[in-house]
């Protein structure tokens, strides 16, 4: 039984043919899941798991290294302030600050009704823009905490739905041509590969005993 | 030193609020690159390459047409594109995959044609949402076009080239972690050696890893020529390249110049670049090539943009990222800062990085907020000391990757350049810019 829904299940499936090795996948798949779901559920990531041949262990340990995945729920909207060196020079300790006290939970925390998540984070690369923000990995300019505070309105009302997706949906232009990464030719060419070497290790030993015994 | 006249090479259709659409690439001379060099040997093309001196536009500048040069023969070979910018205040390639991804997949294709390589990826930065968007978008388009996918323009030359996002790791830049992400793993830097992709790369096979703006000057030097783009700039440093001016400048954006024709005060000062430092303070240091470089300071702004102009300078052009600290910047907070960005975004596997640097980021930020000690000036350089050797510019490695060694670069430059500032935060209890 999938839990990936039918659309996700047969994308997830494309995503995993792209590739020469399937586990290849495990990050794009795992962004898939949390469209569906918003985060990586447990039953998702056996699902993947299974999908790129490796155990859940192994997706969860590749998962746990990446801040954009998460194994815990995160609110409708992850709202990003960096607070790097460009963005720090243009106020965003104080942005920051301003932001925890408006959402009323602290960097890293969630608003109790699941709609906010507020994340202090790293350099976004829009450093002409500052302090930056991003909601759901879509930037929305340099904020005050006057437009801050006008965003958050906008976001709770729904007004930026076309724009700022709910959270987990990354990339919303899928792939149009599909793509059959030829496995069993790929197999074949590693093992004559491999077979060359050893050949070539095998003829470098050989003159090796030779030499010695010159 | 002046503003030159030189073409826009990478920046040139910016201007268009279509610039990411095939319909404007077209119309602008786009993919004319690619069918050229569809016609050329794929030696030719990667001669042309060489001949530009094209040094690569990642961080690190290494000759683009060195590197290729270096890819070991196999049936299975990759070339993969680095677009994991992250490197603090950089902000090029973002513009680069949002404005014109077009000009990326052609530089792809071309790169692919010359490698002889059927299988390319575009690792993206996973916050990069809208430029994930444009580059799929582009893909598709340039699919339909015939100029990816089977006997592309009828060549009989085969390339497909897959869009594939980050998570949301520093690390990932770091071509060596890049590939080990590309495999479904966490981004840890492989040992070395082997030293280059190129010989052991992705799944163990041959791989070119390229970055994006990199990329980018790969059509137009098809188009003109080597030779065109090698007359531009001087000494290792020729054409142009974009810098990405952040921080208490009137105008911060990316500006695309002419290496070492043109100085840091050119793009700092000048009134269609930087425009002077915002407000009425005055200039008091500057971070020339991303985080990981060592500060400069006022008396340094005449040096000029090139690799080794500023590397004989005592600090790296690196991602081209220049920082304008102005006169009310409290040094100590700046340091701080940098450090924690390290502090989490070191991946774990190597003892000095990973415990240096929480250290190192606790005791400044001590030191910021009133309960720093004398002698934490002199830990603070011991700890550095414990992570790069000498704490000098080349720096010394401890580590694995250039990571490590980057972390003291801020807090060196902070303590070296502005020790009573240190000082004053120690003996007054707390920062003085509050």
């Amino acid at each position: 039984m999938s839990h990936l829904n039918a659309e996700i299940r047969q994308q997830a499936e494309q995503l995993v043919a792209l590739y020469p090795e399937k586990r290849s996948a495990l990050i794009p798949l795992c962004h898939l899941a949390q469209e569906q779901d918003g985060w990586l559920v447990p039953e998702a990531v056996s699902e993947i798991a299974e999908l790129c041949g490796v155990t859940a262990a192994e997706v969860q340990g590749t998962a746990s290294f990446y801040d954009m995945l998460h194994t815990e729920p995160v609110g409708t909207y992850a709202v990003a302030v960096c607070t790097n060196i460009a963005c720090l020079l243009g106020g965003a300790l104080e942005l920051l600050e301003h932001a925890e006290s408006t959402l009323g939970v602290r960097a890293g925390g969630t608003t109790p009704d699941g709609v906010f998540t507020l994340h202090e984070a790293e350099c976004l690369a829009d450093c002409d823009k500052t302090p930056c923000v991003q909601v759901n990995h879509r930037y929305v300019g340099a904020q005050t905490p006057a437009s801050f505070d006008a965003l958050v309105d906008d976001l709770r009302a729904g007004r930026l739905a076309d724009t700022v997706p709910s959270h987990g949906t990354l990339v919303r232009v899928r792939r149009t041509v599909g793509l059959q990464a030829d496995r069993t030719a790929i197999k074949t060419e590693r093992a004559t590969v491999a077979q060359e070497q050893a050949a070539r290790a095998a003829t470098a030993a050989a003159a090796g005993e030779g030499e010695k015994k010159a | 030193m002046a503003i030159t006249d030189a073409p826009k090479i990478v920046t040139a259709r910016l201007g268009y609020d279509d610039s990411f659409t095939l319909e404007r690439y077209l119309a602008t001379g786009g993919y004319t690159g690619l069918r050229k060099a569809l016609t050329m040997t794929p030696e030719a093309v990667a001669a042309e390459v060489d001949a530009a001196s094209l040094l690569g536009r990642g961080g690190a500048g290494f000759p683009a047409g060195r590197k290729w040069s270096m890819l070991r023969k196999n049936p299975l070979t990759y070339l993969v594109i680095n677009g994991d910018e992250s490197e603090p205040a950089t902000f090029k390639d973002h513009m680069l995959i949002e404005g014109d991804p077009h000009q990326i997949l052609e530089g792809v294709l071309i790169s692919a044609y010359a490698l002889q390589v059927s299988q390319a990826f575009i690792y993206l930065r996973g916050e990069f949402a809208l430029g994930l968007e444009r580059l799929q978008t582009a893909l598709n388009e340039a699919y339909a076009h015939g100029a990816v996918g089977s006997n592309i323009f009828d060549s009989g030359f085969s390339l497909d080239i897959v869009v594939h996002p980050g998570a949301g790791a520093y690390i990932c830049g770091e071509e060596t972690a890049l590939l080990e992400s590309l495999e479904g793993k966490r981004g840890f830097p492989r040992i070395k050696p082997p030293f280059f992709p190129a010989a052991v790369g992705l799944y163990g096979e041959p791989t070119v890893v390229n970055n994006v703006e990199t990329m980018a000057n790969i059509p137009w030097i098809v188009n003109n020529g080597g030779a065109a783009f090698a007359a531009l700039g001087a000494g290792r440093s020729t054409g142009t390249r974009l810098f990405a001016l952040a921080g208490h400048v009137r105008n911060p954006g990316n500006y695309e110049l002419e290496m070492v024709k043109t100085t840091f005060r050119d793009l700092i000062y000048a009134p269609v670049l930087g425009g002077g430092i915002r407000g009425s303070n005055t200039l008091k240091a500057f971070i020339p090539g991303g985080v990981s470089a060592p500060w400069f300071a006022p008396e340094q702004v005449d040096l000029p943009l090139g690799q080794d102009e500023v590397g004989n300078a005592g600090s790296m052009l690196g991602s081209g990222s220049v920082v304008v600290m102005d006169s009310a910047t409290c040094m100590v907070r700046a340091a701080w800062r940098i450090t924690k960005f390290f502090s989490r975004e070191s991946c774990g596997q190597c003892t000095p990085c990973r415990e240096g640097s929480g250290w190192l980021e606790r005791i400044m930020y001590r030191i910021e907020n009133g309960d720093g000690r004398e002698e934490d000036l002199d830990l603070l350089m011991d700890l550095c000391d414990n992570i790069s050797p000498g704490v000098a510019w080349p720096p010394q490695q401890t580590t694995i990757c250039v990571l490590g060694p980057s972390i003291p670069s801020s807090i060196a430059s902070g303590i070296r350049m502005f020790r009573d500032e240190f000082l004053v935060h120690v003996k007054e209890g707390g920062c003085p810019f509050d």
